[in-house]
């Protein structure tokens, strides 16, 4: 991967909604929870945190990036940073911020979130390219 | 991001001043030709909407896209004189020793059969091995592992499937194409010499709106020593190219002890030397290998940390010729940028000679320190004469340092991978002197974002070039498998913003790409 900071950030917005939104209300459906309601406000809540909070540490990444010669992003650190983009709004979800959606069953959680974030990593490494034929040369860019 | 030889698309008559037979002066002199001046020649003319001219790698990259855009076969013509897309490279390739299961330094998703490039190298080869180990190399590249890179034998043979699959072999034309010229009343006409006896005229004209030129490279040159050294004793046998033909210099290694000079620094010299150590170890030769540096890196280049390029014994490492992102990221766009000598100035930097930091080519060369069998030297070559009795070349080099050495070798190989100009081509500078198609700051053709060439376009007509003759422009890597399908989709966007084929978007991409899975005509 070699995305552009605005191409980094319409790419994570995209696949959430495209990817991540589809399977956050199918894979919910199985995960425990006092009710479904109850699952689905903490596991949109959670794919939400990925959308809002990325583009911060999309920041975070495009600065590292700088100061790799060939201005990548190796495949692997996409899979990596799930772990702590995960371990982040985890302890966001414990803390009822940006709101209580009651106790957060762990294991719950890490199902949830690391199968979206495989999804979106198997997508951005085959499928992206053969939907949108030009996103790999802008960088990720969609618009 | 591909291909580290830069071999040409297509070999083509080249020279300026080679004869042009018997075409009369009223062609020759004219900028712009009609139908009537061709018809008094006898020169038949043959329509296709689309030409490409050369017929190797850049013309399939552009061929390929324009099928799946859902131009026919039948309105695309490939002019060319050989008999295979991949022959030129391949060609190249093997003389610089990359045989078809060594490999290239190119991207496993530079996939020059499949612009979208899944699946990529790495996981056909893991299929087609029955091994995992290429995916978890493009998975872990270049952090746990070195970058996957495909071997040349794969590329060849899937390039030779989506040949097939798109139908190159109705859209090939055998022949020279010595002349691109304007056509009065828009287009071009592209006059083509078909292989004697083939065809009924001596010579057939193209007429199209549209013609793509990516004609390779004119050729490699020499260092103007080695140059002038040939010309001067006629020794051709001693004084060799990477880029040609030069097995003698092995066999003659594994029959006596020989002394090796290597010129250069980049990825040409790095596979040379690989085969002298190679051979040495598998044959038992007792080649003894110098190899002189102009400019020696002798650690990481660049002030910033943020600019800053590994390095280390002499090299420049980068993975592949370009930094990563100058495919398609923020180097692309930085590049994209710019104009003129700014941007010239930062593709040099970018570019320039550098090699792969392979651990085995970095461990055979340490062994060879250590074992007295490969030395370096570091300075500029003062004069290469044969030696006294004859049997060896001297190269006298005025070190750093202010002295002098001369160092006598057996065979002395030019790796240092100059090419021609592009005025030694003579379709290029037969476009030069009449089309009016400017060149860049270095020396290519100066193109635009959409690969048209600058002061070549001729209502409704329009030309483009990709590859090597197109270097320089707002694209530094247009010379590679990725950056030659990169040219071709902006072209073909180019066309599509025109009328004259359909802009690939979601739905045509997802169908088109199932028919490339299924190997379905595109």
């Amino acid at each position: 991967m070699t995305p552009t900071l605005v191409g980094r950030i319409q790419t994570r917005w995209f696949l959430v909604l495209a990817v991540g939104v589809p399977w956050t209300a199918v894979v919910s459906l199985a995960l425990p929870g006092a009710s479904l309601g109850d699952v689905y406000a903490a596991t949109f809540t959670a794919i939400l945190l990925v959308a809002v909070l990325g583009v911060g540490w999309e920041l975070i990444y495009h600065a590292l990036q700088q100061f790799r010669w060939d201005k990548d992003w190796p495949t692997l650190l996409g899979l990596l940073t799930g772990i702590n983009e995960g371990a982040l709004i985890y302890l966001l979800l414990r803390a009822g911020v940006p709101i209580d959606v009651g106790p957060i069953d762990t294991t719950a959680f890490l199902v949830h979130f690391a199968s979206v974030w495989t999804l979106v990593w198997l997508a951005t490494n085959g499928p992206m390219r053969v939907v949108f034929i030009r996103w790999r040369f802008r960088g990720g860019r969609l618009i | 991001m591909s291909d580290e030889v830069a071999p040409p698309a297509a070999t083509g008559e080249s020279g300026p001043t080679a004869p042009r037979a018997d075409l009369p002066e009223a062609l020759i002199a004219g900028s712009a030709w009609s139908e009537p001046m061709l018809g008094a020649e006898g020169i038949p003319i043959v329509d296709s909407p689309f030409v490409t001219v050369g017929g190797g790698l850049g013309s399939l990259a552009m061929a390929d896209v324009l099928r799946i855009a859902g131009v026919p076969a039948s309105d695309i013509a490939v002019l060319t004189d050989i008999a295979r897309p991949d022959e030129s490279y391949r060609h190249v390739a093997s003389n610089s020793q990359i045989s078809d299961g060594e490999r290239l330094r190119s991207d496993s998703g530079s996939v020059m059969d499949n612009i979208w490039a899944f699946p990529s190298y790495a996981i056909r080869e893991a299929v087609s091995d029955r091994t995992p180990k290429p995916v978890w190399q493009s998975l872990t590249e270049p952090l746990l592992s070195e970058y996957f890179t495909p071997r040349s034998g794969q590329v060849y043979a899937s390039v030779g499937r989506e040949a097939d699959r798109i139908g190159w072999e109705a859209m090939r034309v055998g022949g020279h194409v010595r002349m691109v010229r304007r056509r009065l009343g828009g287009g071009y006409f592209a006059l083509l010499t078909p292989p004697a006896g083939s065809a009924p005229t001596r010579r057939v004209a193209y007429r199209a709106r549209y013609v793509h030129v990516a004609v390779g490279y004119a050729g490699h040159k020499f260092l103007p020593d080695l140059q002038k050294y040939r010309d001067t004793y006629q020794d051709l046998r001693r004084v060799v190219h990477a880029y040609e033909q030069h097995g003698h210099v092995y066999e003659e290694a594994e029959r006596r002890p020989v002394t090796v000079l290597v010129r250069g620094s980049g990825i040409v010299a790095s596979r040379v030397l690989q085969r002298l150590i190679d051979d040495r170890d598998a044959t038992g030769a007792r080649t003894k290998i110098v190899q002189l540096f102009r400019n020696y890196v002798d650690g990481p280049q660049g002030e910033r940390a943020t600019f800053r390029r590994p390095g280390g014994n002499g090299f420049a490492f980068q993975a592949f010729n370009l930094p990563k992102a100058a495919w398609g990221g923020q180097v692309r766009e930085q590049i994209a940028g710019l104009e003129g000598k700014e941007r010239a100035d930062l593709v040099d930097h970018l570019g320039g000679t550098s090699t792969v930091p392979r651990r085995a080519w970095r461990a055979q060369l340490a062994r060879g320190s250590r074992e007295g069998f490969y030395e370096q030297r570091v300075g500029r070559v003062s004069s290469v004469a044969p030696s006294v009795d004859g049997r060896s070349v001297v190269t006298t080099v005025a070190l750093s340092d202010g002295s002098e050495e001369t160092i006598e070798a057996d065979f002395v190989i030019d790796a240092a991978g100059l090419e021609a100009d592009l005025t030694e081509h003579r379709l290029m500078a037969d476009l030069i002197e009449h089309s009016g198609v400017r060149t860049n700051q270095r020396g290519r053709l100066d193109v635009e974002p959409t690969f048209e060439v600058r002061g070549g376009r001729n209502e409704p007509g329009r030309l483009y070039a990709s590859g090597s003759m197109a270097l320089g422009g707002h694209y530094a890597a247009v010379d590679s498998f990725l950056g030659l399908q990169y040219a071709a989709l902006r072209i073909a966007d180019d066309l599509a913003a025109q009328g004259h084929c359909a802009r690939i978007g979601v739905r045509r991409s997802i169908a088109q790409w199932l028919r490339w899975v299924r190997n379905r005509p595109a």
